[in-house]
């Protein structure tokens, strides 16, 4: 159980760093490409890479804490 | 007579020839037929002596009378002197022989009255014959005594008569010697030798002696009826003597003889008496011994049956007491027998129970060794690696319990994952805690409701800035304030330390939130060991205590 914090961490990390890097490309591309090398896609990019990893860390953290419920109708 | 004798003599030979066969009878016959033969010679000699001796007397007396009758003639008185010395010697020899005779006879008497006296019954005969032998020596003998008694009376009548004369001659004589005594007083000589003188003195003395003679001649006469009556009387009375005598000797005679007749007869009667009695006595005899051999015949089917009876008795005591001994014997061996097999199945018994008690030892000790060998795997966990799975040592303690519910038991509640994955040991578990114990520390605050990054970052600065005990001993009671996280992991981190896995465990398991769910694993490890642990010690309890119940002092 431990590890699987480590784990957890490790795959969040390296998640977010890639997300970041993927979203700085993307965005360094979108500024290449469509922005005219502004700086606000590669920002935007990086941005959401770093927030999606963000929110895929917190979401990997508090997975075991989710609780899914389902409707039951009443039939 | 002597015929008669001789005759008997030879019977009597007869009859001692044939009793010569026995012994006493023999001596005894054969001193009978001694003294017989000697007293009948003698007594023969004496008749014939005294036959001779009568002759002689009656020879005497006739040539006497005829002397006295005759004319003295010196040839007659020679042969009367002959005759008188005939006499004389015969009468001597006579009475030798008599005396002999007597002798004998009573010798012979003697002896037939010794041989009497034996009382042997075959010697009768023999002395009846001598006795017969005897009497009719003795009636001979007697018979010519008398005879010459009766000569001898005669020839005294005669002899007195002639004394007479000769006392006269003598007388004569003596007066004629005293008249002339130179001649010779022997009138045998007389006649040639006398002188006239002596005639004359002879004549005148006979002339006196003639007167004389007449005178007494007269005076006899006169006194001649007395003296024939005195004479008579005398005579009468030797008459009766002899008669008497006669008589007697008659009487004896006959006595004896009728004694002798009567012994004959008795002999006689007694013979066939004898041989009656003999035949008696042999029919006697003949029936005794067929009574006897009847009795005997009884006497020795009763004997028999008797004996048969004893016998039976005796035998069947002995078959009695031999099977009584043989029953004894039987009985001491059944019973020993008995008692042999009562050991021997106590010893089985013994045995078997003690082959059960091995057994059970053997079981126990088995189910020992089996929990010995799941409690040495328990150990065999290094750090970090679990333990061989629990399975086989699990599977060799439910083999050797099976009898043991409880033991069975125990064996299934061993938990699963031991026996399938094994479990580890306490130290790679404190180890794991350790490690554990940092990242408990940061995620501390972490829990269903604070579990963004941003908590995250707040628990991971408050464990970078918190400091607490590294152990810290746990109370006996856990308040409020102990729940906290950093506190219970000190405590739990001092329990470990202190080798109590079970109040670690405790403790951890107060922990909540993310920290709880980050030691959950090591908490069910914990818990796991320390279940496992749980009934291998109970399991090795209960084989101790199955173990000392059937070891057996030695």
């Amino acid at each position: 159980m431990a590890d699987e914090h480590g784990r957890k961490w490790d795959r969040c990390l390296a998640d977010t760093a890639v997300k970041t890097v993927t979203g700085l490309g993307v965005g360094i591309m979108f500024s290449v490409l469509f922005f005219k090398r502004r700086t606000w896609p590669v920002s935007l990019g990086s941005g959401l890479g770093l927030g999606m990893g963000y929110a895929n860390c917190q979401h990997d953290f508090r997975s075991p804490y989710l609780i899914h419920g389902r409707v039951v109708k009443d039939q | 007579m002597g015929k008669s004798i001789e005759q008997k003599l030879t019977f009597i030979h007869r009859c001692t020839a044939s009793g010569a066969i026995w012994g006493s009878v023999s001596s005894v016959s054969a001193s009978l037929e001694e003294s017989l033969t000697s007293s009948a010679k003698a007594t023969l000699q004496a008749i014939g002596a005294q036959e001779a001796a009568l002759q002689a007397i009656t020879r005497h007396t006739l040539k006497l009378k005829e002397a006295m009758e005759a004319e003295e003639k010196s040839a007659q008185w020679k042969d009367l002197e002959a005759a008188l010395a005939d006499r004389t010697g015969a009468v001597n020899d006579a009475e030798t022989a008599l005396s002999k005779a007597n002798e004998a006879l009573d010798s012979l008497k003697s002896v037939i009255d010794k041989s009497k006296g034996l009382k042997v019954s075959a010697v009768r005969p023999l002395v009846l014959a001598a006795e017969e032998n005897l009497h009719n020596m003795v009636v001979d003998l007697d018979k010519v005594v008398t005879k010459v008694h009766s000569a001898e009376s005669e020839a005294k009548i005669v002899s007195q008569y002639s004394e007479l004369v000769n006392e006269a001659k003598q007388q004569f004589q003596r007066e004629v010697s005293s008249l002339t005594p130179e001649i010779q007083a022997n009138w045998k000589g007389l006649t040639g030798k006398l002188s006239s003188d002596d005639l004359n003195a002879l004549i005148a003395h006979a002339h006196r002696r003639i007167d004389q003679l007449n005178r007494e001649l007269a005076e006899q006469r006169v006194r001649e009826q007395i003296h024939i009556d005195a004479a008579l009387e005398q005579q009468k009375l030797e008459d009766q003597k002899a008669l008497e005598k006669a008589v007697s000797t008659a009487l004896q005679h006959i006595k004896e003889e009728a004694r002798l007749e009567q012994e004959r007869k008795l002999s006689e009667l007694r013979e066939v008496m004898e041989a009656e009695m003999r035949t008696q006595l042999r029919r006697q005899a003949a029936a005794h011994t067929d009574h006897v051999r009847d009795v005997l015949k009884v006497q020795e089917q009763e004997l028999r049956v008797d004996a048969e009876q004893v016998l039976s008795s005796k035998m069947l005591e002995q078959e009695t007491r031999y099977r009584q001994l043989s029953q004894e014997q039987l009985d001491n061996f059944t019973l020993d027998m008995n008692t042999a097999y009562a050991r021997l199945k106590g010893m089985e018994e013994a045995i078997d129970s003690h082959v059960v008690a091995e057994e059970e030892a053997r079981k126990a000790h088995q189910l020992w060794l089996s929990v010995e060998a799941l409690n040495y795997t328990l150990k065999t966990a290094n750090a970090d690696i679990p333990t061989v799975p629990l399975e086989g040592a699990a599977q060799a303690v439910r083999d050797s319990c099976h009898d043991s519910d409880f033991a069975l038991a125990l064996s299934s509640a061993l938990p699963e994952e031991s026996l399938h994955r094994g479990v580890y040991s306490e130290a790679s578990l404190r180890a794991r805690f350790n490690s554990l114990r940092s990242l408990a520390r940061r995620v501390a605050l972490i829990d269903e409701s604070h579990n963004s990054l941003y908590q995250y970052f707040l628990s991971y600065l408050q464990a970078a800035l918190l400091f607490e005990e590294k152990q810290e001993a746990p109370p006996a009671q856990l308040c409020s304030e102990d729940l906290d996280p950093f506190k219970l992991l000190s405590y739990a981190s001092y329990c470990l330390e202190h080798g109590d896995l079970e109040l670690a465990a405790k403790l951890v398991n107060q922990l909540r939130g993310e920290a709880r769910r980050v030691v959950e694993d090591w908490l069910t490890e914990a818990r796991l060991t320390l279940e496992t642990r749980q009934v291998v010690s109970l399991l090795s309890a209960y084989a101790n205590a199955v173990g000392l119940g059937t070891t057996q002092a030695p």
